[in-house]
């Protein structure tokens, strides 16, 4: 049988699991971080159908051939939010410490869209299909904690 | 194919917090009464298999110490899945397929989400270079693809509530059930959002379990049990990770994991809904080719309760008890992971 349930004779202990992890980005996500860091700029990948995929993966979905940095070509650093969700209240590790919109962004040139967060200072400001350009943070370290946040263009 | 069927199912109460019992505690009563009900004991087991992640627990090989609830020596033939335990049970059968002399199986799932939290922990299944380090966090990733349903005119919010409450008055007759009760869609949405189009009600509960289930071959499982429920098909398949790959008001792999274990090949009279997020029934009830001759969460789905990584075996022994006790005679149990059902499993039960 289980035991007594209360809270009192419960002891707690607090436990933080780490998993330090160190991962390399290999050739290709490894451009698209090193050309945000040195030039505020963004990369993607294009398929064998001539999509433009972006962030950019290292297989080809269309063919499933391995995609080599030949492929990468430069997309914009505005684009179109294609979806996005007004969070009221910021998370601890998110870019933004204040209410904010996540969104996928389709960059201009890119077929496909990039998940990050766009300040734009009140849920009414947000609509799908709105234009929105990338803000980079000072000193880059070759990361996605590059990229400081989207904000409405204009 | 060998005849392979579900005989048992059993689960823990689903609670917001277990305070005191640890995994193995939670896991031995479950287990220890199911072997009791089929009139096996723990060493008649040929193979068993278990379902959980040491995210949640967070502890490393949490999986090692729950398999003190079996007493695991003499040595067992065993193996685990880190991850949902729906995929432990499609282990487990594709091992009876390969080797004949497993006559019985039993496989457990368990999950304890208040040891952290879980829209932060969840967001480990994203890519770890592009999205996990910004942690968008589960709501925040159901609410995108909600907001694409609502853009393509395919739900409304009203539609997400209507889930929510068909979903918590099945609940009510469920006695192990954490939320139920009876609602109306336009109460519910007088809410606040938590992540927009999102609210409270679209989104599962935090939930401790356990749940585990036998599995018999052929003739065994007609001496073992009155009603076998039988497992007609069995798939899973898998979806592109990242969301902006994707067109998120459909799931390709649901659908093609249905079409795979052959869902229309019949009627279904019940299907339980691995859905953590109200929008994404909507999508697999469209995937899976459910219509309205079909029970939809009859146990209240996951919006009764939720014990992550054991909640998709808890689907499948929803439906197979139905069909066990005939209730039911043809059944689909969906089960899913990943972020915005990135990976879908389908099974087919149908009693003789």
């Amino acid at each position: 049988m289980a035991p007594d349930q209360t809270q009192e004779v419960a002891l707690r202990a607090d436990h933080k699991l780490e998993f330090p992890y160190v991962r390399a980005t290999g050739p290709i996500l490894g451009r698209f971080f090193t050309e945000i860091r040195d030039n505020g700029k963004f990369v993607g990948i294009k398929t064998s159908t001539g999509r433009v995929i972006c962030p950019p993966v290292d297989v080809d979905p269309d063919s499933l051939e391995d995609l080599s940095v030949e492929d990468m070509v430069e997309v914009g650093t505005s684009g179109v939010v294609t979806t996005w969700s007004w969070l009221s209240e910021a998370r601890p590790k998110n870019p933004l410490d204040k209410p904010f919109a996540w969104a996928l962004i389709q960059l201009d040139g890119a077929d496909t869209a990039l998940l990050h967060a766009v300040d734009a200072g009140s849920e009414e400001a947000m609509s799908t299909g709105m234009r929105v350009k990338a803000t980079f943070i000072d000193e880059r370290k070759g990361n996605i904690h590059d990229i400081a946040c989207f904000v409405p263009e204009d | 194919m060998r005849d392979i069927a579900i005989i048992a199912f059993g689960q823990t109460e689903n609670k917001r917090t277990e305070r005191l019992l640890n995994e193995a505690e939670m896991i031995a009563p479950v287990v220890g009464d199911l072997l009791k009900s089929v009139g096996l004991k723990r060493t008649d087991i040929g193979f068993t298999c278990s379902g959980s992640s040491d995210y949640l627990a967070g502890q490393p090989f949490s999986f090692v110490m729950a398999l003190d609830a079996l007493g695991a020596w003499p040595p067992i033939n065993e193996s685990h899945t880190e991850g949902e335990t729906a995929w432990a049970l499609y282990e487990t059968w594709v091992k009876m397929q390969a080797d004949e002399e497993i006559e019985t199986a039993l496989i457990y799932g368990f999950g304890r989400q208040s040891m952290g939290s879980p829209r932060e922990v969840m967001t480990l299944m994203n890519n770890p270079y592009l999205e996990a380090p910004i942690q968008p966090d589960t709501i925040s990733q159901a609410a995108l693809q909600a907001r694409v349903m609502i853009d393509k005119g395919i739900a409304t919010e009203k539609d997400f509530a209507e889930v929510a409450v068909r979903n918590l008055k099945h609940a009510k007759s469920n006695p192990l059930a954490q939320c139920s009760g009876d609602f109306d869609a336009e109460t519910l949405l007088k809410d606040p959002t938590i992540a927009s189009p999102l609210r409270k009600h679209d989104c599962p509960p935090i939930t401790d379990g356990a749940c585990a289930i036998i599995m018999a071959a052929g003739d065994k499982a007609r001496e073992l049990c009155k009603r076998p429920a039988w497992i007609r098909g069995i798939e899973h398949r898998i979806d592109v990770q990242a969301l902006g790959q994707r067109d998120l008001s459909e799931c390709p792999s649901a659908k093609l994991a249905a079409e795979a274990a052959g869902v229309s090949k019949g009627k279904v009279d019940i299907a339980e809904l691995h859905a953590p997020f109200t929008p994404q029934d909507i999508i697999l009830q469209k995937a899976l080719g459910l219509g309205d001759d079909t029970v939809i969460n009859p146990s209240g789905g996951i919006h009764q309760g939720n014990p992550m990584m054991g909640t998709s075996l808890v689907r499948i022994g929803e439906v197979a008890n139905r069909i066990i006790n005939g209730e039911a005679d043809r059944g689909v149990a969906h089960g899913s992971q990943g972020p915005c059902l990135q990976q879908n499993i389908v099974t087919v039960l149908e009693g003789e």
